[in-house]
């Protein structure tokens, strides 16, 4: 237990609705320590909503419950505004998928980065030079230009770069990356995923790297759950992804396309309700 | 450095600013031609004949004829219209038959005390409406919510007539907590010296302050409820626009990183609400310097509504397209300071111009 950052036991996020409340995640549970955990699943599955409530953002009135939610020794589920507040940013960050929405529209790219980086610098003059060496780091080549820029005047690309340096300012312990390159290129795509793989390396810290791409999730992580319907249906190491035993884990890998030896056409994934259940 | 940069360089001599001015300018004089044609067009339609209107119903032929050629009826439209122009470009917007005074000192006379009123409606439309529009939003169901929602409600479906009487009544008559109607005490009125025509200016610029209290006093009522018309509109559109904002995911940025709800809430939610918001509080404003009739009559305020509604009960055509000419140019220079306010709250407006 000493060794596990984060601990899940058996998360439940329901949201209410005329037909009572519906569960979205219905017992997910799992333990992480500074390595690397993919979850994948289909839209819809509940791996952003355990994602969000990881860091206290399950949106209102929606309501996570846990039997434990424990970080670093810290107790989650009884956590205050003001616990969310110290934990955040400093200790559990998140980057979110495209940052066309998730960068305020109004505000430079420069105060938005000094910002986070105001939580850990003790002044303006550093805060300042934490934020243009993070720039830096994920390889933007004018970290003036850049600080001083909006976000709509900046690619997809580079918006998601910003978005990962302002989440890795304050050096957290554990990273969410929830869909962090969906909305990119796909020629862009792997070079944000080189620049996030590095830096998480390098920072020796933990990362939940959430996504509906099997492919990636399993070369990029070092395990993998597997979420369908709200529960984890399968829990795998990446390499041996290709050995699962879920049905639908199975029927995902035969969807894919392969260069040689592949079906035409592809075979439809056939749903069993026995799996959601 | 490619072509391209290289002549967004050369540009970047002249200051984008200037391009954009220009532009601005060219806009601005269109719709100000476009405002007189179509001012002058409904002194033409009307059915009152500005003859009459002028001599009288018991002139003669001769003179009604003499009258006739004066005011160039008998011109082609097109000539009429550029010699209005003309007159209009001159400051002249004739004479009124109700006042027997030129329109343009009437209109000197009555548009500051609208302009006065107005500009401390919508003060407290803006000051109280905003930040309880942010406040229902953020207590989005709550109790905070349902009472700015019965508030806005009330605003709407009360009448101010109504509401300025019972005021009156209570606020005056019984409590004597301000000042009756009028914009100041008689005891002051040939004291003030008139330099904007706004009694609270005036007086404060000739530090008057017994005559400023006595005008804030008058004020007060019918003011305060004019605002309270303009707030429960603000309130309800900033509500809404921070419900928008508070859902973007640009929000739950902020809330990862750790910033406090309260600069989540105003400096990034409020901010980016701030772009629509001027433009509802531009249009509450111009609709507020039409002048309030109803409110201007209960409280015998004498503003531009008042000065219109007796020009139109006189047929004075005159007073009625001075006046209206006033508030169409007044509603040009709200649009183009709404304007201007987009470029400085949104840098993508910004980028555009």
């Amino acid at each position: 237990m000493s060794g596990a950052l984060l601990t899940v036991d058996n998360l439940r996020i329901s949201f209410p609705t005329r037909q009572g409340r519906a569960e979205v995640v219905r017992g997910v549970s799992f333990t992480l320590g500074r390595e690397r955990l993919g979850i994948v699943g289909e839209s819809g599955s509940g791996k952003s909503q355990t994602g969000r409530a990881i860091l206290g953002l399950t949106p209102p009135p929606g309501r996570a419950e846990a039997d434990t939610l424990r970080f670093d020794g810290r107790d989650l589920r009884h956590a205050t505004a003001a616990d969310w507040r110290s934990l955040r940013g400093r200790r559990i960050s998140m980057v979110m998928q495209d940052p066309k929405f998730s960068l305020n529209p109004v505000m430079s790219i420069g105060r938005q980065l000094m910002e986070a980086a105001a939580r850990t610098a003790s002044s303006r003059t550093e805060a300042r030079a934490k934020a243009l060496a993070m720039l830096e780091a994920v390889q933007i080549r004018d970290p003036e230009r850049v600080f001083h820029a909006y976000p709509h005047e900046l690619s997809g690309g580079m918006g998601q770069r910003v978005m990962i340096a302002m989440m890795l300012i304050p050096e957290p312990d554990l990273l969410i990356a929830d869909e962090p390159t969906s909305a990119l290129d796909v020629t862009v795509q792997i070079e944000v995923l080189r620049i996030l793989d590095a830096l998480v390396k390098e920072r020796g810290m933990g990362l939940i790297f959430i996504s509906h791409d099997l492919r990636l999730v399993s070369s990029f992580c070092d395990r993998v759950l597997v979420m369908y319907a709200g529960r984890v249906v399968e829990e795998v190491k990446a390499s041996d992804l290709m050995q699962a035993k879920h049905p639908y884990t199975q029927g995902l890998f035969r969807c894919l396309p392969r260069i040689e030896g592949g079906t035409r056409p592809l075979p439809t994934l056939q749903r069993d309700a026995e799996w959601a259940r | 450095m490619t072509a391209v940069e290289e002549t967004e360089g050369r540009n970047g001599a002249l200051p984008p600013w200037v391009g954009r001015l220009g532009r601005l300018l060219v806009t601005l004089v269109i719709t100000l031609v476009g405002l007189l044609f179509v001012t002058f067009l409904i002194g033409r339609v009307v059915p009152i004949d500005p003859v009459l209107a002028a001599v009288g119903d018991r002139a003669s032929e001769s003179t009604y004829h003499k009258v006739y050629l004066e005011l160039g009826l008998d011109k082609p439209l097109w000539e009429q219209f550029l010699i209005y122009v003309n007159n209009v470009l001159h400051g002249n917007l004739g004479e009124s038959v109700l006042t027997n005074r030129p329109v343009l000192d009437d209109i000197a006379d009555t548009f500051p005390a609208t302009l006065e009123l107005s500009t401390f409606a919508i003060l407290i439309g803006t000051c109280v409406g905003v930040p309880l529009g942010v406040w229902a939003a953020v207590r989005q169901g709550r109790l905070v919510d349902q009472i700015v929602r019965v508030l806005g409600l009330v605003g709407y479906s009360a009448p101010i007539f109504w509401l300025g009487l019972t005021g009156l009544l209570v606020f005056y008559a019984r409590l004597g907590w301000v000042a009756g109607p009028g914009r100041i005490d008689i005891a002051y009125q040939y004291d003030v010296e008139r330099i904007t025509g706004m009694m609270l200016v005036d007086t404060l610029l000739q530090g008057q302050w017994d005559a400023f209290w006595n005008a804030l006093s008058h004020i007060l009522l019918p003011g305060t409820l004019l605002g309270y018309y303009s707030l429960a509109y603000i309130s309800r559109m900033t509500r809404s626009f921070m419900l928008a904002e508070l859902g973007q995911e640009y929000i739950i940025t902020a809330r990862v990183k750790g910033v406090r709800e309260s600069r989540i809430i105003w400096r990034h939610a409020l901010r980016n609400a701030a772009v629509p918001l001027v433009t509802v509080i531009a249009l509450s404003y111009g609709n507020l310097l039409q002048g309030a009739v109803l409110t201007e009559t209960v409280f015998a305020w004498p503003g531009l509504g008042m000065y219109l509604t007796n020009s139109l009960g006189s047929a004075d055509m005159n007073a009625v397209l001075g006046a209206t000419l006033v508030i169409g140019a007044v509603f040009v220079a709200l649009n183009l300071l709404s304007d201007v306010l987009y470029t400085v709250l949104d840098p993508r407006v910004r980028r555009r111009g």
